[in-house]
């Protein structure tokens, strides 16, 4: 029995008194995924105090409303880009949501087969392609086809963009209904459309919404396929033949030019576009997540209760 | 109902039974054909794009990808793709150099900090997803360019531009470093995200092993974590890459917009152009009689290929992650 | 529910260590003194106290539920991992409390060893890398002593003859009665002084289950181990005290044999009568 225990003893004591050491480490470690945080976050904070610094100086009714003037006057504004960002969200939002929510349903309720898993790996891969790629696309089957650009043109690139997006968010908030919800629906005697559209998808609202906001947010802030799509203009929304304008492609626009009343200017069409897309994020998140009624934050309150 | 003869209630059972099939055929035709656009609108989008550039390929054939000329003055028009990949190709590269480590630190320290800390910080992180490429551009080119310049790229131009060819151009802020960067914080909420889901995915038991012997935590991320996850944390570094391939506005306002030979890759600190910021800036520019167009098209479906691909390859890389661990609950 | 917070004539019967010990300067191990463990304000142990022979085997018995688990765990501060679990009280090891601000755990988990419900070896890795994980970890390098503790701590886990040949094979490779041997080895290879198993075979075969108990019954001799168990049989073949426990309480801790033929609380003998479970 000594023998064992000398040997026990002995190999303790090879072990290195290097726990000091690697608690060190273990601290080096700790303190540089901080800095990781850190440095991330920088650039966000540098982004939102130079865009509302530099931004609320350019702000005014006028700014809002007028058309741009001369390029470097530092007079007009950016009321067609605004104008033209609601436009091109609205159109998009009505050609992008029906087909993504109905390619969500697809997957969700008849997504059991080979067909349904094709569709699924292309709608990922689709979500990949550049805008810019889509842009192009719509360029070649409308503008091409037209003869001139047209603001139908961008809004189907755009719908591009949405409609996968909407497409999984909405598979994944069909999904979450419990199947206890469909079986109730046919031991009722109702069709399979009506239990989707008024018991399933009422379940699923807010995942479904929250989905649909979000792909809205990404497309305010997408330049490229507006390029060769809409182009841009000076002028407010005259008809969907002609070029229009928008926040993004204003933006650009305008920090190409070497004035610095330009400059001025693009900062505070970012100020319009950030207040859009950031109260649209935001908002989702305090809404939807603190909305009692909503699946969400029925879920929230189910666990909430069971802790207690 | 107890009170309609048997032979009434049979009829309205099978008319209804009738109505329902049809309503319900017609509601799954539908979904079905709508669910089916994607795989049309992807084929249509890959035929256009052949077909479109066709009259490059025509003219230089493959060598299109090889070639350095960027010429569209009409009687000496020649174009060449290969500055513009290396440019995207060069950029993304960096952009994952930089990113990837920065977020496998912030998935680290996010899954692991007091949610009261981690929540927060982890939706600042991911809000960085949605400030719109256009203004990290602008931000880019008023606020940060500067500042890179002067303390990052001029003294290091300085210390070892005469020595290290990477540092060699004389730096004006607009140039392949000051684009990769911003890539870089663009990809960070992207590979994040999903390093963080990875590393969840490691099983409890793994963890405590680890713990059991005496691991410090970061010991225990090198035992437990990191290689259980190795595969999925590569996927996630490829799906930034992904992400770095096909961005657009950042890009095309601070990389220089250097055109032909000149967009050539060769210092940190020297102009270039990406697939995509070429076509950004010279699309509407271009006459569609001329074959200025097509070698933009051309370009593009360039991008495209390579974007899928990258793309493809880092989903499989994540799912197979992903599965693995489920498989493992399920024993 | 109620003969339960009245009468518990067994804490007073019964010390913390167990009754009727037969030397007085009998060397504890390991002491727990007034654990209590709480989850979001709900306590899954309430203020137990044990005291561990050396060389010994402690078995913890109760329903699913009662704590022993989560008592378990604390005895090596598996607990800082969990959020949310507050853990108060003393747990002594050579007269060093484990819980105390001057120490890092680190320092004494090595003397803690512990093998888990499932076999979890570290699955990238071979069975020889998984056994001396822990050495490389306290700074242990010399190929040839890895290789004798190897030897050592799978010969002693009853697992040296079936991988002697193969120690480079991944250790997923190898059947779960193996893994947990494994396992076991893995927790000997950093030479501790005390063995924690919680349920260590209630994921194995029969046959694989004998091979575990055998293990535990030769390790007596060299380590103290504490040893939970659902399985009331087990805990009779292998262990010399039996603790059980009851929502979060220890109701009784005496030698093996006679808590299960002559216990002292009702509530024990409810439980080892099969009464509920």
């Amino acid at each position: 029995m000594n023998s064992i225990q000398d040997r026990r003893q002995e190999y303790r004591s090879l072990f290195k008194q290097n726990v000091a050491k690697r608690l060190l480490v273990d601290k080096a470690v700790r303190i540089i995924v901080f800095l990781c945080v850190i440095i991330a976050i920088i650039p966000l904070g540098s982004i939102l105090v130079e865009v509302f610094k530099n931004g609320l100086t350019a702000i005014s009714i006028e700014f809002l409303t007028e058309t741009p003037g001369s390029a470097g006057s530092g007079e007009g504004g950016i009321g067609p880009a605004i104008q033209g960002t609601l436009i091109i969200i609205g159109l998009s939002s009505i050609i992008g949501v029906p087909i993504g929510v109905m390619s969500g349903i697809f997957l969700s309720e008849y997504g059991d087969n080979a067909l349904a898993r094709f569709v699924r790996f292309f709608n990922d891969v689709f979500m990949e392609f550049p805008s810019i790629i889509l842009g192009i696309f719509a360029f070649l089957i409308i503008v091409l086809v037209l003869g001139h650009f047209s603001v139908w043109a961008g809004a189907f690139a755009l719908s591009l963009i949405m409609f996968p997006i909407v497409a999984r968010t909405t598979e994944e908030s069909l999904k979450m209904v419990p199947m206890t919800y469909r079986e109730a629906g046919t031991a009722l005697g109702l069709k399979k459309w009506v239990i989707t559209f008024r018991i399933v998808i009422s379940a699923a609202k807010s995942g479904m919404v929250t989905g649909i906001l979000l792909s809205v947010s990404r497309i305010g802030g997408e330049t490229a396929p507006l390029i060769m799509t809409i182009l841009g203009s000076s002028q407010f929304f005259s008809s969907m033949d002609t070029p229009m304008d928008a926040l993004p492609l204003r933006i650009w626009r305008l920090s190409l030019l070497p004035y610095d009343s330009a400059q001025l200017q693009g900062w505070g069409a970012a100020l319009v576009l950030i207040i859009i897309i950031l109260g649209i994020n935001l908002g989702i998140r305090y809404y939807f997540m603190n909305k009692k009624n909503g699946l969400i934050g029925q879920l929230i309150k189910q666990r909430r209760n069971a802790t207690k | 109902m107890l009170f309609l003869h048997q032979k009434t209630v049979d009829k309205t059972n099978l008319n209804l039974k009738k109505r329902r099939v049809i309503s319900d055929k017609v509601f799954k035709i539908g979904a079905t054909v709508t669910g089916t656009y994607v795989l049309v609108i992807v084929v249509l989008i890959a035929f256009q794009l052949m077909s479109e550039s066709y009259p490059i390929w025509e003219e230089e054939g493959l060598s299109f990808i090889t070639k350095t000329d960027w010429n569209a003055v009409e009687d000496r028009e020649s174009f060449g793709a290969l500055p513009y990949i290396l440019g995207t190709l060069t950029t993304s590269a960096i952009a994952m150099m930089i990113g990837v480590p920065l977020s496998i630190g912030i998935a680290m320290f996010i899954s692991d900090a007091p949610p009261k800390i981690g929540a927060p910080l982890g939706f600042m992180v991911e809000l960085l997803a949605a400030v719109p490429s256009v203004i990290y551009g602008l931000w880019g080119l008023f606020v940060f360019r500067t500042y890179f310049r002067d303390w990052f790229e001029t003294p290091l131009h300085n210390a070892f531009g005469d020595n290290i060819w990477l540092f060699s151009g004389n730096p004006y802020g607009l140039d392949i470093l000051t684009a990769s960067v911003i890539l870089a914080i663009m990809i960070i909420p992207t590979v994040s995200a999903v390093s963080r889901e990875i590393m969840k995915a490691v099983p409890q038991q793994q963890k405590e092993a680890a713990y059991m012997l005496g691991a410090t935590k970061w010991e225990m991320f090198k035992l437990a974590i990191f290689p259980y996850s190795k595969t999925g944390l590569i996927g996630a570094s490829i799906l930034g890459l992904g992400r770095a391939v096909g961005e657009t506005m950042a890009v095309t306002m601070l990389i220089g917009n250097a055109t032909g030979i000149g967009a050539i890759p060769s210092s940190l600190f020297g102009p270039s152009q990406t697939m995509s910021s070429i076509i950004a800036n010279e699309f509407v520019e271009a006459s569609p009689a001329s074959i200025h167009m097509p070698a933009l098209i051309g370009i593009g479906l360039i991008l495209l290929l390579i974007a899928i691909v990258i793309n493809v390859i880092a989903h499989l890389l994540v799912t197979r992650m992903l599965k693995i661990k489920e498989g493992a609950i399920n024993n | 529910m109620t003969a339960l917070t009245t009468n518990l004539p067994s804490m007073e019967a019964s010390p913390f260590a167990p009754s009727e010990s037969s030397t007085i300067d009998t060397k504890y191990k390991m002491i727990a003194e007034n654990v209590t463990v709480s989850y979001g304000g709900i306590d899954a142990v309430k203020n137990v106290t044990m005291k561990f022979k050396e060389k010994s085997v402690t078995a913890l018995i109760g329903p699913s539920g009662c704590g022993k688990t989560t008592f378990l765990r604390c005895l090596n501060r598996m607990h800082d991992m969990t959020k949310n679990a507050k853990v108060t009280g003393k747990v002594m090891i050579d007269d060093i409390d484990l819980y105390s601000k001057e120490i890092d755990p680190i320092y004494h988990r090595r003397k803690v060893g512990m093998v888990f419900q499932k076999p979890n070896p570290f699955p990238t890795m071979s069975i020889y890398d998984n056994v001396t994980a822990g050495l490389r970890l306290n700074g242990v390098r010399d190929k040839k002593i890895l290789d004798e503790i190897v030897e050592d701590s799978l010969k002693m886990a009853y697992l040296w003859d079936e991988v002697k040949n193969d120690l480079k094979k991944s250790a997923i490779e190898l059947s779960g009665g193996q893994q947990q041997r494994l396992c076991i080895a893995r927790a000997l290879a950093i030479q501790p002084e005390v063995l924690l198993m919680d349920e260590p075979a209630s994921a194995l075969d029969p046959i694989a289950t004998q091979k575990i108990e055998e293990t535990i019954i030769e390790l007596k001799n060299d380590y103290t181990i504490i040893i939970v168990t659902h399985n009331m049989q087990q805990a009779i073949r292998v262990s010399d005290y039996t603790g059980f426990m009851y929502l979060g309480d220890l109701i009784e801790f005496r030698e093996t044999k006679k808590l299960f033929t002559d216990p002292k609380d009702e509530l024990t003998a409810k439980y080892v009568q099969g009464h509920f479970g």
